[in-house]
């Protein structure tokens, strides 16, 4: 990594690069787009995403901090929060290949071989080879530990057989980080754990789409019956997974990591639904005259301010004496059922036009509100649902006793 | 989907803190846990008076009721915002003093007060003299621009008429501050103890019985010219002396709600029934948690109230937005209190009815959660 950049070298990238996304950011491409990488349903959304990404990677706004060596600019991480903060400005796509280039890629940067850097990280950022991650197994959702998928160690391969789900793009990616079983001895249910960097090419890989809740796809169940892989895709040791699993998360949660840029999730901006409610009306008069919409709108925008104000102030360690840990560990499940809240109050603002929905030619944003709250239920079930956050923070946070 | 509050945190005040802030929290946070343990709050529950003098007098010693007061006058010269995290340690203890009304008298003072009775004044509340403040009225309005008292010009001076209601501490007051109305027209008004006569107090039964309150008819009551504060800052005095309440309040009732919330944590870890500890089951453990939330967003509500204090336009809806949520927070977390403590939260000996009740005393005064949510509705759309 280059030495830390100067305010007018910052500010020549920021300029060449305000002027590049300004024109090549792509307008409306006549089809919808998806609002994050996990609903990825068509053919011609994967494709302009991918080329998307790519258009990104070869200017430079892409892993422009990742080393050159591997396929990266070589350059100081500011210059890449520059390029993402330009393409969230002008309200690019999103970034497609988000396991690849958000978690499984720091990991191999982090804790992978030679080989692996080589052979992987170019192809995450260009597109050429998109990832998916198989944690989540049917009958482990909460309990990510007790994973079942076995692996096989067999001369110069190991053998797979179970199944994985909820696997986003799990029909389209190249390779899979791979949780799985290796052995059940051990003190406990993480020290049979073993971690592999998968093709999903492999015979005995079989992928079956699931439909969403917003009628559309992006995740898949993977069936593996006696899928052979080379013994290579072993990342470090047998037995090292549940300790590499984890390290994934803590990218997932965007923990010190240097990170390839890019966003790949669609951010709803708090303003737009009170501009949809200043648009809307009600009984001939503006919905916001209406005393109890009013009154809805202010507590919710208490509330956005209420998660802003924690976001700070989780970072004043005088602020927060009493239970250090509260704020953050509090803040997925405050946030996410907030929007689930926000995004389906939103729904009340349409009267009948409420009944619409996406590509209707009627429908009010075309859908994108009622979408949105159908959407946001992945963030309150995925990443451990609600219920299980209120666990964690009575039993974390506050020290009740843990339920048996 | 992620989210981002976008431009609407550009409205709205961010969040900081002082390193005095930092010091007085601390040193509050230990002395209202020694000198306010729930025994002592449940003694004075039953004392006349209401309150320790000796904690008082060290409240003094403490120089906390100059905090807000210029140097000029006796005070230390700092701000609103460092006297939040004390009130907050107050009520998080159920430490009932005239602290609040003494720092908000002060507050009315030298925003519609002349220079000699700043003089006269200031120096005598921080040396621990109590001044109250008698605002509200038997219409029972929050809207403090609601004045029917009224002062008439008699010989030099004027004569006062009508009632007002929650006038905390008055019996100890060496100095109420009204609003009536002069020609029609708001104004503050300084009374002496000594010109009140003893009948025209009422003690009142208050639903908070830490707290002392009385009601002052003052019918009859001469003061002298000189007590008039300026006339053309009274009104505007008026809405600085209820935001100042509502951030104290807000601050007392984040401390209470915080009580409120440890308390039932720690019968929840005891209790057991059907062999289990009942915070084991869901039902109980997750809305506690819910509270806690509740909690902590009032908290940063509250904190970022105490930071933008008296800025223009940001300070008032902060303000507003700590005294809603904590009025929300404190009252769901007081409820549950009682409800969670099953048989025993339902007698007067356990502590969840004096959250309860003292939720339900900040609800009524200076505004509850929905009449500031309505006056942040004019604020912000």
């Amino acid at each position: 990594m280059s030495s830390r950049p100067t305010p007018a070298e910052l500010a020549e990238y920021e300029a060449q690069a305000d002027a590049w996304f300004r024109e090549n950011t792509p307008k409306d491409p006549g089809f919808m787009l998806p609002l994050t990488f996990m609903e990825v349903s068509t053919d011609q959304q994967f494709e302009f995403l991918c080329a998307w990404q790519r258009k990104v990677y070869e200017a430079g706004y892409l892993g422009a901090s990742w080393p050159s060596e591997y396929g990266g600019g070589g350059l100081h991480p500011d210059f890449q929060r520059i390029a993402t903060k330009l393409m969230k400005k002008y309200d690019g796509p999103i970034m497609l290949n988000a396991i690849g280039i958000g978690w499984a890629g720091p990991l191999i940067l982090d804790i992978g071989s030679e080989e692996e850097k080589q052979k992987y990280i170019k192809g995450m950022l260009n597109a050429e080879d998109i990832w998916c991650q198989g944690f989540s197994e049917p009958e482990n959702g909460s309990d990510l530990g007790n994973a079942q998928l076995k692996a096989v160690r067999d001369g110069e391969e190991y053998v797979l057989n179970g199944s994985k789900i909820w696997t986003s793009l799990g029909d389209r990616a190249k390779y899979m980080i791979l949780l799985a079983r290796t052995s059940n001895e051990g003190p406990n249910k993480y020290a049979g754990l073993s971690f592999f960097l998968a093709p999903m090419d492999a015979p005995g890989v079989e992928t079956r789409r699931i439909k969403k809740l917003t009628g559309e796809y992006g995740f898949v169940q993977c069936f593996f019956t006696d899928a052979r892989i080379p013994a290579e895709c072993l990342m470090g040791n047998e037995g090292d997974g549940w300790k590499i699993a984890m390290k994934t998360l803590e990218y997932e949660r965007g923990a010190k990591v240097n990170l390839a840029g890019g966003y790949f999730l669609k951010e709803l901006d708090a303003m737009g639904v009170v501009e949809l409610a200043r648009e809307s009306q009600r009984g001939g008069k503006p919905l916001l005259d209406d005393p109890v919409m009013k009154d809805r709108m202010v507590d919710f925008m208490m509330d956005i301010q209420a998660l802003n104000l924690n976001n700070q102030r989780r970072r004043m360690g005088p602020l927060v004496q009493d239970r250090p840990m509260g704020l953050a560990l509090m803040n997925k499940l405050a946030r996410t059922e907030m929007i689930r809240e926000l995004t389906e109050f939103s729904l009340s603002f349409q009267g009948t036009r409420g009944g619409y929905y996406v590509d209707d030619p009627c429908a009010v944003d075309n859908g994108y509100w009622h979408r949105s709250y159908l959407n946001s239920f992945s963030a309150t079930i995925g990443g451990g649902t609600s219920e299980i956050q209120r666990n964690i923070v009575a039993e974390h946070v506050l020290g009740l006793p843990k339920g048996r | 989907m992620a989210f981002s509050e976008g431009n609407l945190a550009d409205h709205l005040g961010g969040l900081g803190y002082s390193e005095e802030q930092i010091e007085l929290m601390d040193v509050a946070t230990s002395f209202c846990r020694d000198k306010s343990p729930i025994d002592k709050v449940r003694k004075l529950i039953n004392d006349e008076h209401g309150y320790d003098p000796g904690v008082w007098q060290e409240i003094v010693d403490l120089g906390w009721l100059g905090i807000a007061v210029p140097e000029a006058h006796g005070g230390v010269g700092l701000s609103m915002a460092e006297v939040a995290p004390i009130a907050e340690q107050m009520g998080r203890r159920l430490l009932a003093t005239p602290f609040a009304t003494c720092t908000i008298a002060a507050q009315a003072l030298l925003a519609a007060g002349d220079e000699a009775q700043c003089a006269e004044w200031l120096p005598r509340i921080v040396a621990g003299e109590v001044a109250t403040l008698a605002l509200t009225e038997p219409h029972g309005d929050w809207n403090l621009g609601h004045v029917e008292a009224s002062a008439k010009a008699q010989g030099e001076g004027y004569v006062l008429s009508g009632t007002k209601q929650f006038v905390v501490y008055a019996q100890h007051a060496a100095l109420v501050i009204a609003s009536v109305t002069v020609d029609g027209a708001l104004r503050l008004a300084l009374i002496e103890r000594s010109a009140i006569p003893d009948g025209a107090l009422r003690r009142e039964i208050i639903i908070d019985e830490t707290k002392r309150s009385y009601e002052l008819t003052l019918d009859g009551i001469t003061i002298p010219a000189s007590a008039l504060l300026d006339a053309g800052r009274s009104g505007s005095a008026l809405g600085q002396i209820e935001l100042a309440n509502a951030l104290l309040q807000a601050a007392e009732m984040c401390g209470g709600t915080q009580s409120a919330i440890d308390y039932t944590i720690e019968y929840l870890k005891t209790r057991k029934q059907f062999g289990k500890l009942i915070g084991e089951y869901q039902a109980l453990k997750h809305p506690i948690t819910n509270a806690y939330v509740a909690y902590e967003k009032a908290r940063s509500h509250m904190l970022s109230a105490a930071h933008n204090f008296g800025q223009q336009g940001v300070g008032e809806i902060a303000v507003r937005m700590a005294k809603a949520s904590a009025d929300k927070a404190y009252s769901f977390a007081a409820d549950r209190a009682v409800q969670f403590h099953g048989g025993f939260g339902f007698t007067h000996d356990c502590d969840a009815g004096l959250y309860r009740r003292s939720a339900i005393w900040h609800a009524s005064q200076y505004g509850d959660a929905a009449w500031h949510r309505s006056k942040l509705a004019d604020l912000l759309f």
